[in-house]
């Protein structure tokens, strides 16, 4: 019977039979219609990647203002456009290193502080131009001069010299820092010619596919690079991106076939959308957390007893629960969990209305705490907010909530108001999500945390090569930001994502959302 | 100069006015919003020298009177600028958005208006019985229904059940006309459905009002048929009322449908005013302003002049 499967298998993938047919005679020889299902998928990983054909995606967040300025990347949409034509130096791996993209290798001092990136040699723009170690050079510059408006430029500090060396870039740094390679990362950074100084928006890279049309807010289209040095991806022959910012029809293209992708499933739905037929919903635990956000220099929140009252009075697992509708994890009052390298994971903080209340009334405070929240700061933050008031109630402790409009919160309330809820998409590594937000000078300390053995800790664990001795380093730092912090961390978020079974070929990854947005470019177009 | 003409000057020199005045207050609009286009782009990437670069490179450090007077200018010589946040050129953008837009409306009027009047007249002949009741009870359910739920549920009917019709209706240049109507059916659907019950309410109060009058009764002792009566005497006289509420339905076609564009992914204007309002890029929100402002008042002024002409009293005044 074995060979019977496989050789139908083999038909389908061939194009010679259509899956319906196959599923009928899997059945016919007495198979489930699951078991059968997988048995299919496996043949179509055993064939290998497919090449031509067109992935369609439905990406939500995304909007016509978009720019097509990798500088000023700042949502999933751009990022994944820019994915298309573009490439970094280095890309996060699955494992949680980094792997090879344009940098074919890469090494540093002893003392953390010189980087040397070698840079692949063969590879061509495709404006036909071959790209150079001066191209890179160019590219960090325009992220990182005096002038510049990029979104990088926050991890692109503490730089003290750049240059060329034959095909060799060499960053100098004024401080040692073991992340560097991740940091090379970053979604801005991609490689253009003379770094994109003289058109920033002409989208042109040596990434897998070139742009043939662009609608910012509507449809991007790419088609395949005939040049692309890597032959491991961009199988499809045709990229389609297109903008559905509304769940529901999100959903919907997905189910009739319009798409074969789409990122944002709604947790809410997600369970109904799993159960169609012909559509896996995948849900990958990340680096990303909703948060209740207070200045710790601000009267109430500068009371520690203060602080701790409103950490015990949050029940994590029911916001889980009723929230993320599952789709997530508990939070522990740190900005970092497993998806990050060398985690150490702290004894869990349980929602306890007791010593809540002890905190409470040691504090001495007797006024009502006020909590501002949006619905853009994370999806469902006022019912956030609203079961939060209720658990804290349980402990007798008075929340008040207002509600801010969506427009501005960003600007006028978040890293503004003293206790307000927020969300952090978090970082490739602990260090840049601490220094983004809790060292004390850093740009976005949005609990206005400052705690000088953190910060030296922080300082220190940058330069230091041993990782058992950084892993150690960050666990205390996590202690301390647990006990002492002003963040209340309540759950991480899974990305959902959900794909049909016209295209194959998903993959573990780390980073953002489908496949950290390399998805289209990944798998293929199954026949 | 007849007085016809003098009339349509006479809008047409307000309507500029007017358009003068929306232009200023958008602009006043934009700036009381809270944030600003360099904050909007950065977003919670934003440190304090990127955004100060954003803002020298955009011209955000002018006066805002400056800044307005500098768009104004253009504007007058047709040059709309280039947006702030992607460097597009705005007429070109508008441009296909505009079209895009035009042509959604221009389908939906094309079965709305007819299938309104229709079943309008419909009401009257029927007046009271059956087919009356069933027509206004089912336009005005339609009505009463928030329009995107009307689109969730014929999205998921005829898009995800059924597979008639495509439900993300994405157009672009590249379509045939066939793939086009296929591609904007459900939301050509939705938008009649929504604008079926006002147009369809008016045209069967405005012909019943007309029915009480005494040349009515004559017409019909001449033998004419009821039909005849209502086509060739009620109808023609009761067209002031029904173009009035014609225009205002299709400008409501052209720059109400933000809601209807963003259930089904259309590539229209209203989209695009959005995500600009919350980008606060001021020009493209001006350009935008000014179209839609000039729609209204220009369907507005087809509807006053219209009921003007059609009316003899106010076509030739003592």
């Amino acid at each position: 019977m074995q060979n019977k499967l496989d050789f139908f298998a083999g038909r389908v993938i061939a194009g010679r039979m259509s899956r319906r047919e196959f599923m009928g005679r899997a059945a016919a020889l007495g198979l489930t219609a699951a078991a059968a299902n997988g048995l299919m998928t496996k043949a179509v990983y055993a064939a290998g990647p497919q090449k031509g054909g067109t992935i369609k995606v439905g990406v939500n967040g995304s909007g016509s203002a978009d720019s097509l300025d990798p500088a000023l990347s700042a949502n999933q949409g751009q990022t994944m456009v820019t994915r298309l034509w573009g490439e970094p130096l280095l890309e996060q791996a699955a494992d949680g290193g980094v792997e090879p993209r344009l940098a074919e290798s890469y090494s540093s001092s002893p003392d953390a502080k010189a980087w040397t990136f070698k840079i692949r040699s063969g590879v061509t723009f495709s404006n036909g131009k071959t790209m150079t170690a001066e191209d890179v050079l160019a590219t960090m510059e325009r992220h990182s001069g005096e002038d510049t408006k990029s979104g990088a430029l926050g991890i692109m500090r503490g730089i003290q010299s750049m240059r060329v060396e034959g095909d060799k870039f060499i960053i100098e740094l004024e401080q040692p820092n073991a992340d560097l390679p991740f940091l090379m990362t970053d979604y801005h950074l991609l490689i253009q010619p003379n770094g994109g100084k003289d058109d920033p928006t002409a989208a042109v890279g040596t990434g897998p596919y070139i742009l043939k049309s662009v609608e910012p807010g509507v449809r991007f289209v790419g088609e395949k690079n005939p040049n692309y040095w890597d032959d491991s991806q961009g199988h499809a022959e045709t990229i389609e991106l297109i903008i559905i910012n509304d769940d529901t029809a999100r959903v919907a293209a997905l189910q009739s076939g319009q798409v074969h992708m789409i990122n944002r499933v709604p947790p809410r739905t997600a369970g109904l959308v799993a159960r169609a037929s012909g559509i896996e919903v995948r849900s990958k635990s990340g680096p990303g957390h909703y948060v209740f956000i207070a200045h710790v220099d601000t009267e109430p929140f500068s009371n520690p007893d203060v602080m701790m009252a409103l950490k015990y009075g949050m029940n994590r697992q029911e916001m889980v629960d009723k929230i993320l509708f599952g789709y997530g994890t508990v939070g522990n009052d740190i900005p970092v969990n497993g998806a990050y390298p060398l985690f150490t994971p702290l004894p869990q903080r349980e929602y306890d209305p007791d010593k809540a209340a002890f905190h409470w009334k040691k504090s001495g405070y007797d006024g009502s705490v006020l909590l501002r929240t949006s619905d853009n700061s994370f999806p469902g933050a006022p019912d956030a907010a609203a079961l939060y008031q209720q658990s804290l109630n349980a402990a007798g402790i008075p929340l008040e909530v207002k509600r801010e409009p969506n427009d501005g919160y960003w600007s006028e309330v978040w890293n503004k108001q003293p206790f307000c809820t927020s969300y952090w998409s978090g970082r490739p590594v602990q260090d840049q999500m601490y220094s983004t937000a809790y060292l004390s000078t850093a740009d976005w300390n949005d609990t206005r945390f400052k705690n000088e053995k953190f910060d030296q800790l922080l300082i220190s664990a940058r330069a230091e090569l041993d990782l058992a001795k950084r892993k150690q380093m960050y666990a205390d730092m996590g202690m301390i930001l647990h006990n002492e912090g002003g963040l209340i961390c309540p759950m991480f978020n899974d990305f959902i994502d959900a794909t049909t079974d016209k295209v194959a070929g998903w993959g573990e990854s780390k980073g953002f959302a489908l496949m950290n947005f390399y998805a289209p470019i990944k798998m293929w177009v199954t026949a | 100069m007849g007085p016809a003409l003098k009339l349509v000057a006479q809008r047409v020199a307000l309507g500029l006015l007017l358009l003068f005045l929306v232009s200023a207050l958008i602009f006043a609009g934009t700036q009381i919003l809270p944030g600003d286009v360099a904050q909007s782009i950065l977003g919670q990437s934003a440190t304090p020298e990127a955004l100060a670069n954003l803002r020298r490179d955009l011209g955000l450090n002018e006066p805002a009177i400056t800044r307005y007077f500098d768009w104004l200018v253009g504007a007058l010589q047709g040059d709309l600028g280039t947006a702030l946040t992607n460097g597009q050129d705005i007429a070109k953008s508008i441009g296909g958005r505009m079209k895009n837009t035009l042509f959604l409306a221009f389908w939906a009027a094309v079965i709305a208006v007819p299938l309104a009047i229709f079943l309008g007249l419909l009401a009257v002949r029927f007046r009271d019985r059956w087919p009356d009741k069933l027509i206004s009870a089912v336009t005005l359910a339609s009505i009463s229904i928030p329009e995107f739920l009307i689109g969730y549920v014929i999205m998921y009917v005829v898009g995800v059940k059924l597979r008639w019709f495509p439900s993300v209706a994405m157009i672009n240049d590249s379509m045939s006309l066939g793939e086009k109507l296929s591609s904007i059916a459900m939301p050509v659907m939705v938008l009649t459905l929504v604008v079926l019950a006002h147009m369809m309410r008016m045209t069967r109060a405005a012909i019943l009002n007309v029915m009480q009058s005494a040349y009515i009764e004559t017409a019909e002792l001449k033998g004419l048929n009821r039909f005849q009566v209502i086509c060739r005497h009620a109808f023609p006289n009761s067209i002031a009322p029904i173009v009035n509420v014609v225009m205002l339905n299709l400008a409501y076609l052209v720059v109400g449908v933000v809601v209807i564009e963003v259930v089904f992914t259309y590539p229209g204007m209203g989209q695009y005013l959005v995500d600009h309002v919350s980008k606060r890029d001021v020009p493209v929100v001006q350009a935008c302003g000014l179209i839609f402002a000039a729609v209204y008042i220009g369907l507005n002024m087809v509807a006053d002049i219209v009921s003007i002409l059609s009316n003899p009293r106010l076509r030739h005044p003592k």
